[in-house]
């Protein structure tokens, strides 16, 4: 029978099946972090179990660290007695844990692979619905609530239904200036943010061919924004390229012989998916949302969709947006590069090779968060931290940061953010504030002109 | 687990569509190392203004409604893996939810917790919410084995799918985690056979 490489990951790790109900799914790696674990240890306690296959779980500590002299303690009571909670568990269980202050600490879903912990043909899980981003790897990865890490820890397996199976396919050229994030984001305009639901996708054509690991790793990252459980893209050369030599990355013999199985992965010619959508390449344009879910996006200088729908209207009216008007040159007074969708290296470098010799817009705040300790060492090492200071834009240390405002760096109310994170919930970057998803390209862009521009006219 | 068998109540409507995780409970709530407490918080920033008083327009401040079925508008739980949106409402007191639409992990979630999300059809769910607008004390009944629920007052009766594992865990009050630890052996077996 001819597979997908999603049928092909998936298969290879079924223990067994439940009589008309799930699978047992065993998992190769499993990433926790301090907020959605420490009720998972405690049903350990509870159960008087012991954490089943310590050396397959990875922790690090992100979603609450200030990005601030992280050498001192963390101010928030609350936020330190997590922090601490998972010290305290990682230390009990025998988990390795890079926490504040470890050279390789760091965004969970940036960690993973620049370790080389994440490998094409594996399974891997984190209570943390991003963690689709893996998926750029070939790997099947995906998010789970507290309860299911709490399965993991005590059997190294889930149970789950096989989800079915979809395929993007983006073939032709992109524009010159069009990112990966702009790709997914213009796919998630036009599918919807509940397309993917019960599907796994597998991103496929030229375009992400073409694409660098970081960018297959933004895609796969907001895999989860339409809906879906994880997406994932056939691993290849680049793919093997980037994982060899990494710090966890299978070495010298064994690297051999695992990249002789990571090629035998990729979808077979004629395998069937549940359901396929097409796109063309030379349709996309640098994109913005204007909404409060991530499929609300149009190319920079479209006339938001007039709809006749009561939630559509809510979410306009919390933007303070019209329909029918468009974005193009409206002001703007926050900027956040940074999340697990745009933090690695290259999407600094981007950002960076645009700012260069400008000055930022006195109205705006511009916020730089790196992903991880090494990727804030790298942009040290290629200067770009001095391009971004320069300019006005305030460099920060690792963390999810103004992403989901668990910390301090929250957006005022009303105030609008261009971020280049995921989600554009209400609230979601403190309350009130109004987030307008871009690519870092575009972010930059808004810090310098202090207004949405199209990078394609600039 | 608390068994799920069978469910008489009123209905709460919510008729917002593309309900995310960051509504049911905002981020800034998720610093708890319990699981306890999470309803107070739930649907926070449209149940309180920012200085903590209750915002009279919302469904949850209107005593007309209660019960313990939240009926809410398309793509509901969307967003987050955080299964603190489950905790939310189902330490509020929620055993049911209602939509034509669910989020998928919120759906596995809320099954781990209990609370047993119903889709319906986007029709069915227009005839629910209009027999709730008639009168806020309408009552339904949710039927686990017969995988039922019916609204009498308005005629509404639907059957709804649910996987056969799911079902016999609830109406067990059974945990996967139980089910997995029971298959140590074979799990133990699995990985010596691939290495
Ligand atoms: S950066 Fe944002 S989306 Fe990514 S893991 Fe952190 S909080 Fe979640």
């Amino acid at each position: 029978m001819k597979k997908t490489l999603f049928d092909k990951v998936w298969d290879s790790h079924v223990v067994s099946s439940v009589e008309n109900g799930p699978d047992i799914l065993y998992i190769d790696k499993h990433l926790i972090h301090e907020v959605t674990s420490p009720q998972a240890f405690n049903v350990l306690d509870e159960k008087g179990i012991p954490l089943f296959r310590p050396q397959q779980v990875v922790a690090t500590a992100d979603h609450n660290v200030p990005t601030e002299n992280q050498h001192l303690p963390i101010q928030d009571a609350l936020s330190r007695k997590q922090v601490a909670q998972l010290s305290e568990n990682c230390e009990k269980h025998n988990v390795t844990l890079y926490g504040l202050g470890h050279p390789y600490q760091g965004i969970v879903h940036v960690i993973g692979p620049e370790l080389g912990i994440t490998q094409p043909g594996m399974t891997m899980v984190c209570g943390d619905s991003h963690t689709s981003t893996h998926g750029a790897f070939g790997t099947i990865a995906f998010g789970i609530g507290t309860s299911q890490v709490a399965q993991v820890f005590a059997s190294q397996c889930l149970l789950v239904a096989k989800p079915k199976s979809m395929r993007v396919i983006v073939s032709g050229d992109l524009h010159p200036d069009v990112q990966p994030k702009d790709v997914i984001l213009y796919v998630i305009s036009k599918l919807g943010t509940d397309a993917g639901t019960g599907y796994f996708v597998e991103f496929a054509g030229s375009v992400f061919e073409q694409m660098s690991m970081e960018g297959r790793m933004t895609v796969c990252n907001m895999s989860i924004e339409m809906g879906a459980r994880g997406g994932m893209i056939a691993p290849d050369q680049t793919t093997f390229d980037y994982v060899s030599g990494r710090e966890f990355a299978p070495k010298g013999e064994e690297l051999k012989n695992k990249i002789a199985y990571w090629k035998t992965l990729p979808t077979d010619e004629g395998a069937i998916f549940d359901l396929e959508h097409q796109f063309d390449a030379a349709d996309i344009r640098p994109m913005i949302t204007y909404g409060t879910n991530p499929g609300m996006g149009v190319k920079i200088g479209d006339a938001i969709p007039e709809l006749d729908d009561a939630s559509f209207i809510k979410s306009l009216n919390y933007m303070g947006l019209k329909a029918g008007s468009n974005l193009l040159h409206m002001p703007i007074s926050h900027v956040f590069i940074g999340s697990c969708t745009n933090s690695r290296i290259e999407d600094f470098r981007a950002a960076a090779n645009y700012v260069a010799g400008k000055q930022k817009s006195p109205d705006v705040s511009a916020l730089i968060v790196p992903g991880s300790q090494q990727v804030a060492k790298q942009i040290v090492a290629e200067g770009l931290d001095r391009i971004f200071e320069d300019a006005g834009f305030v460099l920060r240390q690792p963390g999810c940061s103004a992403c989901l405002a668990m910390n301090d760096d929250k957006i005022p109310a009303g105030a609008y953010c261009v971020s280049t994170s995921n989600r554009n919930f209400e609230g979601r970057q403190g309350q009130g504030a109004r987030t307008l998803l871009a690519s870092p390209v575009t972010a930059a862009a808004a810090a310098v002109a202090g207004k949405i521009v199209d990078v394609t006219q600039h | 687990m608390e068994k799920f068998q069978i469910l008489e109540s009123g209905m709460v409507p919510l008729t917002i569509e593309n309900v995310d995780t960051d509504q049911i409970i905002p981020a800034r709530f998720l610093k708890a190392t319990d699981r306890k407490g999470f309803g107070e918080n739930l649907f926070r920033d449209w149940r309180y203004t920012p200085d903590d008083k209750p915002k009279a327009d919302f469904i949850l401040n209107n005593s007309a409604y209660a019960g313990q079925i939240l009926v809410a508008g398309n793509n509901f739980g969307c967003g987050s893996s955080r299964e603190h949106a489950a905790w939310a409402l189902a330490d509020y007191g929620f055993r049911v939810v209602v939509s034509s639409f669910f989020a998928d992990i919120f759906k596995g979630n809320a099954l781990n917790n209990g609370i047993l999300p119903i889709q319906v059809s986007p029709e069915q769910l227009k005839a629910i919410f209009a027999a709730i607008d008639k009168n806020p004390a309408t009552q339904a009944k949710v039927d686990l084995e017969a995988q039922e629920l019916c609204v009498p007052e308005a005629g509404i009766v639907v059957s709804f799918e649910l996987n056969a594992y799911k079902k016999m865990c609830l109406l067990n009050g059974y945990d996967d985690i139980d089910y997995l630890l029971s298959q140590k052996e074979a799990i133990k077996a699995f990985e010596l056979n691939r290495s």
